[in-house]
């Protein structure tokens, strides 16, 4: 089996699987002025447009500045232009030096500066080529899976998920954490009912401990509402796919982090993936947000189950969907990437599924557009904390 | 292909690989089940009698309680099972 890929080598011994010139709003006043000189160097360009950047105080402030940091930083990304407004919160030069520590190409555009969005854009889309031609020059090289931080994912589960699609994702896991890779599961929400499993293949006491107080942090909050967290845990979809209860839906999608992975960490959303094995990060349950966070903590790639289908992606990193639900790859088939509903019919077995994802996650990771790159899905939701003040 | 798939041998209730019809008679891992009711593919069925208040098993592990009584063959799920999870209204009816 194929345990290598061609991708971008960057300062520091980190691998790129995309080469994209991040355009980065710091605020939503310049997130339109962003997506203009984005779509100037499509399909090399990818903006960040998002809702926050003012208004905010606190925690969500800094979730805000460190997730555009770590996109500014992120391996997938070959140059950064941040676009400012001039009078915001997030700090446009502090983002420009987080690029250029990460060895990235830099420059900042200010909408006051240059005098409106004319200007701004016209500055924007000249230094956009530039930085556009530039990185059509670097050559990708041969580099070991091992590099490779893999985001596991689902969103508009069914009961294939549990069944199929999310253990042949486990499998995968298991694969390349073997070969010395990383992997990163996030949606504490999801992981509620099923943490026991999970905690009790914790590389320390430390990190297993540290599980079940967030998973206990996160069900408090919900509770704090004084609601029934069905509803949205399962959905309304996840119940009419059959699923009953949070722990049912939680038990299936834990499959994905892998058998014999030990857990090593958790960290913040959006915070970055230091080790090898893996790593629970501390987003929320919704698609976007959670794929957002664990792109930001330095996954190049996602595996993404679903057994409804779904359509989102990512601004910088390939999102592979794949279901279990043979009607789905059907009814959704341009927006599916790998179709493992064979394990349900007996006509394939979870090891040949898994050896062949991996597969296509390596050629994915070679440059191969998935579904959401050829449609121009690029979702980005930064997790709030706070209200907007 | 099997209609309904048990995952783990602990396990109290199968899963539907296929829409199941009210007397058809399935092989669920080692018990034989007459289903009670029609159940859409996908959705649970109970291997055996699971009384109110007992724990109902997926994967090995507790997916809730049930919420009544529930017979063999009968159809399981968000109408006679209950979560034990983030269950601010029972926490919130309790503080009143």
């Amino acid at each position: 089996m194929t345990q290598s890929f061609l991708g971008f080598a960057r300062p520091g011994g980190q691998v790129g699987v995309r080469n994209h010139v991040l355009v980065v709003p710091t605020v939503i006043c310049a997130a339109v002025v962003a997506e203009r000189i984005a779509a100037s160097i499509a399909p090399i360009g990818a903006a960040l447009p998002h809702l926050a950047g003012c208004g905010q105080i606190g925690p969500d402030l800094s979730v805000t500045h460190d997730t555009l940091a770590a996109y500014t930083r992120h391996p997938n990304v070959g140059a950064v232009i941040v676009v400012a407004l001039g009078c915001e919160q997030v700090i446009a030069q502090y983002l420009a030096d987080t690029a250029r520590q990460a060895g990235k190409d830099a420059h900042v555009v200010s909408i006051h500066g240059e005098g409106g969005t004319v200007r701004a854009t016209a500055r924007g889309i000249e230094i956009a080529r530039e930085l556009a031609v530039a990185l059509g020059r670097v050559e990708r090289v041969w580099c070991p899976a091992s590099s490779l931080v893999l985001s596991v994912k689902c969103g508009g589960s069914d009961y294939t998920s549990g069944l199929a699609s999310n253990p042949v994702v486990g499998r995968v896991a298991d694969l390349l954490v073997d070969a010395g890779g990383a992997v990163v599961l996030g949606e504490i929400a999801e992981i509620m009912g099923a943490e026991h499993l999970l905690a009790a293949r914790a590389s320390t006491p430390a990190a297993a401990a540290h599980l079940l107080r967030v998973v206990n942090r996160v069900e408090a909050e919900a509770m704090a509402l004084g609601l029934d967290i069905r509803g949205t845990q399962p959905s309304p979809g996840n119940i009419r796919g059959g699923l009953t209860t949070i722990e049912e839906k939680s038990l299936g999608a834990t499959h994905k982090a892998g058998q014999r992975t030990r857990l090593e960490e958790v960290v913040p959303y959006a915070g970055r993936v230091t080790r090898p094995g893996l790593t629970v990060m501390d987003t929320p349950g919704l698609d976007v947000e959670s794929v957002t966070g664990m792109v930001g903590g330095g996954a190049q790639v996602v595996l993404f189950t679903t057994g409804l289908g779904t359509p989102t992606g990512n601004p910088i990193a390939p999102v592979i969907k794949i279901t279990g639900n043979a009607r789905t790859a059907q009814t959704m088939a341009d927006n599916t990437d790998v179709d493992v509903s064979g394990i349900l019919t007996d006509a394939e077995t979870f090891e040949d599924a898994a050896a062949r994802l991996f597969e296509e996650m390596c050629e994915v990771a070679s440059g191969r557009p998935v579904a959401a790159e050829r449609l121009g899905h690029r979702e980005f939701a930064i997790h709030r904390r706070n209200p907007t003040i | 292909m099997t209609a309904v798939i048990v995952i783990s041998a602990e396990d109290n209730v199968a899963t539907a690989l296929e829409s199941l019809d009210a007397g058809q008679t399935v092989q669920a891992g080692a018990a034989t089940v007459t289903v009670a009711e029609a159940i859409p593919r996908g959705h649970k069925v109970a291997l055996w009698a699971i009384p109110a208040g007992a724990i109902v098993i997926k994967y090995g592990s507790a997916i809730g309680h049930a919420s009544s009584d529930i017979a063999a063959g009968a159809h399981v799920h968000t109408h006679n099972v209950a979560s034990d999870r983030g269950r601010g209204d029972l926490a919130a009816a309790g503080a009143r």
